[in-house]
């Protein structure tokens, strides 16, 4: 049975679910759902520090470092210069050189700007970071980021937050045929069988927030979300059978009572 | 000296270096990345590096996120 890892920059994950950090109610429950799932990667966001508030626990405390790797995201950046002005001050925290880089278009639909991630890319790639490009399934666009030097490609399976699932497999298909580097989809998955989908084309791995941290019990929803990816990724590798019109017996047709 | 820090405005004595300045702000010098001016200021330099009038500071550190 193939194993291997996923496999990017410096980076290996044998467990191919990645979570958010956001949104839980409560940080001992996304302890808990990072637990049970044994998740080796976690995005976090970069904002100010809450002056004057500065003795509550701090996210880190609950993640355990030492099995998994903080990945820092660009979240509420529009604008490419925002995005690389974040990018270099995650940096700062001396974690690693990962970074999710996402640059949106708007706030109705946080969709990406593929231009600005595109213009970003290129200055952090320059800069030497590990860069995971979050765009839109357009699988021109994914192969474009590929070759501006992106470690990752992660496109949508819808908007994010939407819980919508992968809304468009055809193109989520094509990307995966014709990437290069690994690829990760990220957003819009809602429930187990979401994960699944992706893994079962093929897709590198999973990333999501919403789906888990704002499901009734997030640690239940977790370990759906890991058993799917797994499953997903066997699916895949053991190769499904062809879809047929009609049906074909699965037992004999030859000696039946007569 | 006035400062801007997060958006804040600050009072500190002059002179104060940003590794004077974190602890004035309940700042433990935890997870934690600073920028003078738009200009990062690495940990190495918290030290040495004097803060002038009117120096815009952004002090950033991780929350949750997806």
């Amino acid at each position: 049975m193939d194993t291997a890892p996923l496999r990017f920059g410096k980076y290996e994950l044998t467990n191919r679910l990645i979570l958010g950090t956001g949104k839980y109610a409560d940080l001992e429950v996304m302890r808990e759902a990072f637990a049970v799932t044994g998740i080796q990667m976690a995005t976090v966001a970069i904002r100010r520090v809450n002056l004057g508030q500065t003795d509550e626990p701090t996210l880190l405390d609950y993640i355990d470092t030492d099995r998994i790797t903080i990945l820092p995201n660009t979240a509420g950046c529009y604008t490419a210069a925002d995005a690389v002005r974040t990018a270099r001050l995650a940096r700062e925290f001396g974690f690693s050189d990962l970074i999710k880089l996402e640059v949106l278009a708007d706030e109705k639909t946080l969709l990406p700007d593929p231009v600005a991630t595109l213009e970003a890319l290129r200055i952090l790639v320059a800069e030497d970071f590990t860069v995971m490009a979050y765009t839109s399934d357009d699988p021109v666009m994914a192969k474009r980021l590929e070759d501006e030097g992106a470690a990752v490609v992660m496109p949508l399976g819808s908007p994010i937050g939407t819980g919508q699932g992968i809304l468009n497999p055809q193109n989520i298909q094509i990307i995966l045929e014709r990437a290069g580097v690994p690829i990760i989809v990220d957003a819009g998955v809602g429930t187990a069988s979401d994960t699944s989908i992706a893994m079962e084309l093929g897709a590198g791995g999973v990333l999501m927030n919403t789906g888990v941290a704002l499901a009734k019990d997030p640690a239940m929803m977790a370990r759906a979300m890991a058993l799917a990816c797994e499953s997903g990724r066997l699916a895949y590798l053991a190769g499904r059978i062809e879809k047929r019109r009609y049906a074909r017996a699965s037992s004999p047709v030859n000696g039946v009572i007569e | 000296m006035k400062l801007k820090v997060n958006g804040e405005e600050r009072e500190v004595p002059s002179g104060t270096t940003v590794a004077a300045l974190l602890p004035m702000l309940g700042i433990d010098g935890g997870r934690i990345a600073v920028e003078v001016n738009t200009e990062i200021v690495p940990k190495s330099e918290h030290g040495s590096r004097v803060l002038r009038e009117d120096d815009q500071l952004e002090i950033v550190t991780m929350v949750g996120g997806g």
